[in-house]
């Protein structure tokens, strides 16, 4: 099953490169991962997403913490939690009828046109990584020309904290 | 404060740190600190021949002592060299700091001259590494990397440090720090005293446990406390290869080492036990066997200092984080003040059973091989003859394969850090320099390099290393004409292809070779010449002795276990299996 992984990190050189040679030289997967410096720079805060089951997420968590650099790690999807994923998508609009249909599917998906060429438009989208794929399908027709996904940041619901 | 140049700030600050031996050979990126070091006389610096020797060499020293060792190197191949010490190191979990010498800070990146990552290469083998960019910051990462190494799960440290941040003309202030504290790192020590409760209750209620003792025991000088709860209980005790001497070779309760090459009697106790206590031990595939067949009977006690090594190969029932001293000590006053007992007829029972194996199929209770004859020397009587003339009072290290499993089982360890292998990684060519590291060390005991003529010749350059810091090692070569191992499983899983593993008569003379660095030189091709000339060997305190020993070239090791079976299916020698 799908699994967001969350990580306070020292914002030090080589941190992140302990991270993602980590899993390469444990066998995991990365499907996304994003990072950038939090409300203190002196702490990263890094999500990512893999496949595995409970015995492997539990692993890849205490291999995570053995990290020096790792301040704290969290499996977000063991409890409840919101996850977000910003994507970016140029689609080929030159005919009327498709600008139209493309902009009510826009409106659906409460998204953004953030950008308009006689030939494109650019679409802004957030959202957990279903409603993107979900978007995707619907427009696929019509002539993506590029595709852009942030990858999944993530946060736990309710009083729960990740912090130092 | 006091004004200092950072190769003066580095030596400073090893000198602070406790540290008397650095093991290393300098290069162009690294002169700034080898400058530093000629000024002083505080930090020993032994020169060796190869940097893999450097790190092999601090690694055994550490191991021999407890203490962190130490290693130097430059730039480019001599940062490279260091790689299979560092791994070696990292997957035994010995305590390291190697220092390297980088290019300086503003040619990085431009493919400079001997510029090599370090800090990525080293990257995967390291418990953790430093880049350091400035010389204000030395002192602080050096105390960091030796608090690192040495507390939690050991492991290396590798601390870069470019040539610009050594540099003689910029001076900064010097200070040590008093302790070293980091938010990101914090290791338990203490273990759960609930799951603790619960351990020390499931022992006791077991009728057929077994204590499952790894180098965990070693490392955290754990042996009094294991031997206090192992005696008390009166249960049986298996070591692992890298736990050999954790408890004592000698004693009765001892079943001898388990695993791959381990005893019948520790390993079917394993498979039929009830309870088995593993302490510092990790579950490593050379132990168990097909981990689906692995002592199916079993509830697993698994105390570990490293979380990760908890439910990784096989799930624990009663999982303990802690480190082995502080769990093992509140076991022992647990113990004390539970008003339970363990099962007396069931133990008693259980002892009559492992005896019983012991007796039939033990490799102490009987010779379980051919006995030499004339020519025909066998590797195991070698070993044999090294402990009754060590009085097993050696440090005995060993190069890997066949060589290494006749000394892990023949030579009984009664104490701790006095046997020194590559045990996780199978390192070639560590016996040698890991021998200089423990006579170093320890210059008065025996120290014996048991090792076959090929591991030999992957660091025999440090024979010179010895000459020069006056490092008396003896050198048992157990000479089979073949790489042993790779020879045996040929034969058995190759109907005797021998691809590559012989050399055609291309073999040095030993005895001319270690003469020519100005040792002596030994050919032993008789049995009853051993004796006498091994005696002859350890009386000579102050001479590196290489003694080339012709031993039989058929000789398999066993037990050995088979491929796909469970703990207890065994070869027990080329016909008779379990």
């Amino acid at each position: 099953m799908k699994r967001i992984i969350s990580i306070l990190l020292e914002n030090e050189s080589g941190a992140l490169s302990r991270v993602v040679g980590l899993f390469a030289q444990r066998g995991y997967n990365i499907d996304t991962l994003t990072v950038a410096p939090t409300d203190d720079d002196t702490l990263s805060r890094l999500t990512l997403t893999t496949q595995g089951d409970d015995h492997m997420a539990e692993q890849i968590v205490k291999q995570l913490h053995k990290l020096i650099d790792t301040i704290k790690v969290v499996d977000l999807t063991v409890g409840s939690h919101i996850e977000r994923e910003l994507m970016l998508v140029k689609i080929k609009a030159t005919e009327n009828d498709i600008r139209t249909e493309l902009k009510s599917c826009v409106e659906i998906f409460r998204g953004h046109i953030v950008d308009v060429t006689p030939m494109t438009y650019t679409v802004q989208l957030a959202g957990d990584s279903d409603k993107l794929d979900a978007f995707i399908e619907a427009v696929r027709e019509m002539g993506i020309m590029e595709v852009v996904r942030s990858g999944v940041s993530g946060i736990s619901r309710g009083d729960k904290f990740l912090r130092v | 404060m006091e004004l200092l140049s950072g190769g003066d700030i580095l030596i400073r600050a090893l000198k602070d740190a406790g540290i008397k031996n650095v093991w290393g050979y300098p290069g162009g990126a690294a002169l700034h600190i080898y400058d530093a070091l000629y000024r002083q006389d505080d930090v020993h610096h032994i020169l060796v021949r190869h940097e893999q020797a450097a790190v092999h060499a601090a690694d055994g020293y550490s191991r021999a002592t407890g203490e962190v060792g130490t290693a130097l190197v430059t730039s480019g191949p001599g940062a490279t060299n260091a790689i299979t010490g560092i791994a070696t190191a990292y997957m035994d979990s010995i305590p390291l700091v190697v220092i390297s010498g980088q290019v300086p800070l503003t040619k990085i990146g431009q493919d400079a001259f001997q510029e090599t990552d370090m800090v990525g290469v080293s990257r995967p083998i390291v418990k953790h590494s430093f880049l350091v960019t400035r010389a204000e910051d030395i002192a602080e990462t050096i105390a960091k990397a030796y608090y690192i190494a040495s507390t939690g799960r050991p492991g290396p440290v590798v601390v870069d440090i470019p040539k610009d941040v050594t540099d003689p003309s910029y001076k900064a202030a010097y200070s040590y720090p008093s302790e070293v504290k980091m938010r990101s790192y914090q290791p338990t020590d203490k273990g759960h005293r609930g799951q603790i409760k619960r351990a020390v209750k499931t022992l006791i209620e077991a009728v057929r446990p077994v204590i499952y003792a790894g180098g965990g025991v070693v490392i955290d000088n754990a042996s009094e406390q294991l031997i206090a709860l192992a005696q008390k209980l009166n249960y049986p005790v298996t070591n692992t290869l890298m736990g050999l001497g954790g408890y004592p070779g000698t004693d009765r309760q001892y079943l001898g080492m388990l695993g791959m090459h381990g005893t019948f009697e520790a390993n079917t106790a394993m498979h039929h036990a009830d309870v088995i206590f593993a302490i510092g031990a990790r579950f490593d595939d050379r132990v168990t066997n097909d981990l689906e067949k692995f002592c199916p009977h079993a509830t697993i006690i698994h105390v570990d200092v490293d979380p990760t090594s908890i439910s990784k190969n096989i799930d624990a029932h009663i999982p303990i984080v802690g480190t082995c001293t502080a769990v093992l000590t509140e076991m022992l006053s647990i113990n004390e003040q539970m008003d339970i007992e363990p099962n007396a007829d069931a133990i008693a029972e259980w002892w009559a059973q492992l005896d019983q194996w012991r007796a039939d199929k033990g490799i102490y209770t009987a010779s379980r091989y051919e006995e030499s004859s004339g020519n025909c020397i066998k590797p195991q009587d070698v070993i044999k003859m090294l402990y009754k003339i060590t009085n097993g009072e050696a440090i005995v290290t060993t190069d890997v394969g066949q060589h290494q499993m006749f000394a892990a089982q023949y030579y009984l360890f009664d104490k701790p850090r006095t046997w020194i292998n590559s045990g996780g990684l199978g390192t070639m060519g560590f016996g040698l320099p890991a021998a200089m590291g423990c006579q170093l060390a320890f210059p008065d005991k025996s120290v014996a390099c048991v090792t076959g003529e090929g591991s030999i010749q992957m660091n025999i350059q440090e024979l010179s290393t010895c000459s020069q810091h006056n490092l008396p090692v003896k050198i048992i070569n157990l000479n089979n004409a073949a790489l042993g191992m790779v020879r045996q499983w040929q034969d058995m899983n190759y109907s005797s292809r021998y691809s590559e593993s012989v050399y055609e008569d291309s073999l040095p003379d030993f005895v001319k070779l270690a003469e020519a660095y100005g040792h002596v030189g030994m050919k032993i091709t008789h049995i009853d010449e051993l004796e006498e000339k091994m005696r002859e060997c350890f009386a000579m305190k102050d001479r590196v002795v290489f003694m080339d020993i012709d031993v039989d070239r058929s000789e398999h090791v066993y037990p050995m276990q088979m491929p796909g079976g469970s703990m207890r299916d065994l070869w027990l020698n080329k016909t008779e299996r379990t």
